[in-house]
């Protein structure tokens, strides 16, 4: 295999500023198929910027971003953003609110097709015997999990999660991460996590990158050892 | 009770706006956008005046005032989510137009029971041709909400998600508001400017802690307007007491058993 069809996106002397701030200079990485990509760094360092540069919501001062061809099918980019506002009286059921996403077309109810694709993305993410739930009622993990359903419905081949675990316990933070392993795994997501939790990181990650005022590093996350 | 004109006018009427607020009012909860919808139907009772002194019908200025209205608010930013600057503007806003409608009415030199009707309600006091106005306008927003159905779920349930996926566009939002300022337009010529809550806000929330989908808040929501309104038009029509008062009552009654009902079961 050449290194072209493995890689899913090639950064190539990468540099980012704001005004004066430079976030990163001369950043070259390859992100393959398959990987489970962890991006680490204080806040303000750069991580969510370089994900703006992945979807092309912003351009680098210099350098370049190849994106493999499905990634500029927007449908092939599941995005799970750190914030979202559900409070407790929220009232849609999980499945409900999963299916929010299928919103291009002018049918009012589900096709059979749509229903379908709904029912694998609750299988994938174990909420199968959860989707009769409250979403507003349901745990912190549950809600991240069924965020995640909602980004994996048009079973991208990218998956960006930017900092899922922040706000969950323990047995939640793994029971995120276990799920999104099995994506990882059996259905061969790429995933790009984004995370300040080194022990999740060095548990489920495979290759990082790391920002630290204006200096990155990157290899895999078994050179991490202990950190 | 049918074979009164003015009775079956009021039920058709009654019928059609519940439906409709019932319908709209699911959005505008999960848009968050009540008192918003409350400042416009305030702004609209000017707009009534306005009619009135112009020579129009109390609806078209209605329906002229607010529609601007909504314009401007989503110029100004203040159709997207509640926050505490949009507050301040929707206190300022409010008190000038219900000024401004109280001029209206007085240039118009009519009696001040014409006021009471435009801010209170006055269902038994509407004919034909209201009627007639009250369904067309009903009917497309209704045909407008089937069309924006699946998108415009999308941009209240999850503005978040919505805007990941591009969903959350810009004409959503102006496109709801306008529909937002027709239901309110015809909601007050059955339950009167300033108690528009009672069909736009009220059915919808009490629905919401027995429903998981939208469209069965909608469902639940539109048959609560319809109960209230059915009920209201029926006990107003036995005691000879005003209909809106009945109207409020039931829906009031319908919103606590469902607050006592979330304690409950939480």
């Amino acid at each position: 295999m050449t290194e072209l069809s493995t890689s899913l996106i090639t950064c190539s002397h990468l540099s980012m500023a704001f005004g004066s701030k430079q976030l990163f200079t001369d950043l070259n990485l390859i992100i393959p198929r398959g990987d489970f990509f962890c991006l680490l760094g204080a806040n303000g360092t750069g991580k969510t910027t370089f994900i703006k540069l992945l979807l092309g919501k912003e351009m680098p001062t210099d350098g370049k971003i190849e994106l493999a061809a499905e990634l500029h099918n927007a449908a092939n980019i599941g995005y799970v953003p750190q914030f979202r506002n559900i409070d407790a009286n929220y009232p849609l059921s999980i499945q409900n609110f999963v299916a929010l996403k299928l919103s291009n077309s002018f049918k009012p109810w589900l096709s059979k097709q749509e229903k379908s694709q709904v029912a694998q993305a609750l299988e994938l993410t174990g909420l199968t015997a959860k989707q009769q739930q409250v979403l507003g009622k349901a745990s912190g993990g549950e809600k991240q999990r069924a965020y995640l359903a909602q980004a994996i419905l048009k079973q991208p081949e990218l998956l960006i999660l930017d900092e899922p675990t922040a706000s969950l316990d323990k047995t939640a933070k793994y029971e995120v991460l276990e799920t999104v392993k099995r994506l990882n795994e059996t259905a061969g997501t790429t995933i790009i996590f984004i995370s300040h939790d080194w022990v999740l990181v060095s548990k489920y990650g495979k290759h990082y990158l790391e920002f630290d005022n204006g200096q990155y590093k990157t290899g895999t996350t078994a050179d991490l050892g202990g950190k | 009770m049918f074979a009164l004109n003015f009775m079956r006018y009021a039920f058709e009427a009654g019928t059609v706006v519940a439906i409709l607020c019932g319908a709209m009012g699911v959005f505008v909860a999960a848009r968050r956008l009540p008192f918003m919808t409350h400042t416009l139907s305030e702004i609209g009772f000017s707009g009534a005046s306005f009619g009135v002194w112009v020579g129009l019908s109390p609806l078209q200025g209605m329906m002229i005032f607010t529609i601007l209205s909504a314009l401007a608010a989503d110029r100004l930013g203040l159709g997207d989510n509640h926050n505490d600057t949009s507050d301040a503007v929707i206190s300022a806003v409010s008190a000038f137009f219900m000024g401004l409608g109280v001029l209206f009415l007085s240039l118009s030199s009519q009696n001040s029971s014409y006021a009471t009707s435009i801010l209170f309600g006055s269902i038994v006091g509407i004919n034909q041709g209201n009627v007639t106005q009250i369904v067309i306008v009903s009917l497309i927003v209704l045909l407008a909400l089937a069309l924006i159905y699946r998108r415009l779920k999308f941009d209240s349930f999850d503005a978040t998600g919505a805007e990941i996926e591009h969903v959350s566009s810009h004409w959503i939002t102006l496109i709801f508001l306008v529909m937002v300022a027709l239901s309110v337009s015809v909601a007050a010529q059955i339950v009167g400017a300033l108690l528009i809550f009672v069909l736009l806000t009220l059915p919808s929330a009490s629905a919401q802690p027995f429903c998981r989908s939208v469209s069965s808040l909608m469902l639940v929501s539109v048959v609560l307007a319809l109960i209230g309104t059915w009920g209201g038009l029926y006990l107003g029509y036995l005691t000879n007491l005003p209909v809106t008062f009945f109207i409020a009552t039931i829906e009031t009654c319908f919103y606590l058993i469902s607050a006592i009902y979330r304690r409950v079961a939480a």
